[in-house]
């Protein structure tokens, strides 16, 4: 007979099962918002963290949404640890406070751009073309309206027009 | 230029991901690891917890399971923190290997057996004490498990061995000498015992 759960009725799937389904779309997320130097670490603290949480979650029905709002997180972490990191001497100041990526990161074309976003704008930005996410799914990510994710996106792209059309 | 189409387009292609399963295991989280191998019985899913071997399954529609379904069942009975890790089956894999080729007697693995209980969990511990190469029967097995008349029981839960191959289900035959059943069907249990040199069967 199986144990039952103490934390949870929900029938979860195999851990593996997310990590086959969404691996890829997290990790391409995440290079997306911090960079390809620092995505590799962040990749590795969402799973951990998801896996940590995981046998206690109550709702397994939108486990895609889940794992990016971990995702998510990892990257608020990211930014904040980058902002309180010490400026390296003879680096330039940073003007955007929102910069999440490392001064060294190889130049992704539009993408580099997106990284320069204010963080709302990059995130919504983000789930939106590399995860293909609807608005609904940004705003459940991102603890958001629908109205907010929408705006943010489109302000994302009314600024990215402007700078990458120079 | 559409703005959208640009960024569709040179959206960022990793290449792999960076394996987790070094990251889980340092942080106690990787509950279950599994892998599959081939071996002279078919593909085999092997799984392991930190206590030991904890599962073994035929993987094919010749009397074998889905992987699906198996990794469910563990995922169900032992934890959701189910994640495939290769390296970490190294050592079950290395003994199966050397078992086949002749060139192992006994298992050293540890097993983890929490998935039986009661009466079907004493039934596989006698099971397990069979040394290479012999035979014992349903009659035997439940007598050692404690009750002797209940060799239906027994045979239940040796068609239910979670760990077949390693704790050695394949070594019970009938009283008079027939092959009995199997999990996984018995053209499995004719190529173990060939492998042991039994000729019972």
């Amino acid at each position: 007979m199986p144990r039952r759960r103490v934390s949870s009725t929900v029938n979860l799937p195999p851990f593996q099962e997310l990590l086959d389904a969404h691996g890829r779309d997290v990790h391409r997320f995440l290079i997306a918002s911090v960079g390809r130097i620092d995505a590799d670490d962040c990749y590795q603290e969402t799973w951990v963290a998801a896996l940590r949480a995981y046998p206690n979650l109550r709702d397994a029905s939108n486990l895609r949404s889940w794992i990016f709002t971990v995702a998510h997180r990892k990257v608020i972490d990211h930014v904040r640890a980058r902002r309180r990191a010490p400026v390296l001497a003879g680096d330039v100041p940073e003007t955007a406070d929102t910069r999440a990526t490392a001064r060294d990161e190889p130049d992704d074309g539009l993408w580099t751009l997106v990284r320069e976003l204010p963080s709302k704008q990059r995130t919504a930005l983000a789930l939106r073309y590399v995860a293909d996410a609807g608005y609904d799914e940004i705003s459940a990510v991102m603890g958001t309206s629908e109205d907010a994710a929408r705006r943010n996106v489109h302000e994302a792209l009314k600024r990215l027009r402007t700078e990458y059309q120079q | 230029m559409s703005i959208e189409y640009e960024l569709r387009r040179t959206a960022p292609q990793p290449s792999a991901p960076p394996d987790l399963t070094d990251a889980a295991a340092a942080a106690g989280l990787l509950d279950v690891a599994y892998a599959t191998l081939d071996s002279p019985v078919g593909t085999l899913l092997v799984a392991v917890t930190p206590k030991g071997l904890v599962r073994l399954a035929y993987l094919d529609d010749a009397g074998g399971e889905e992987e699906a379904s198996v990794l469910e069942q563990l995922a169900a009975s032992v934890s959701p923190r189910v994640l495939a890790s290769p390296r970490r089956l190294d050592e079950p894999r290395r003994e199966l290997d050397q078992y086949f080729s002749g060139q192992r007697r006994q298992f050293e693995v540890p097993l983890d057996w929490q998935l039986t209980r009661g009466f079907a969990r004493r039934v596989l511990e006698a099971t397990a004490r069979i040394p290479f190469g012999s035979t014992s029967t349903y009659r035997q097995v439940a007598t050692e498990a404690g009750s002797p008349r209940a060799f239906r029981a027994a045979g239940n839960a040796l068609g239910s061995n979670p760990i077949p191959i390693v704790v050695p289900c394949h070594r019970i035959l009938h009283s008079g000498g027939g092959l009995g059943g199997y999990t996984g069907g018995l053209d499995r249990k004719r190529v173990l015992l060939a492998v042991e040199g039994s000729t019972a069967g």
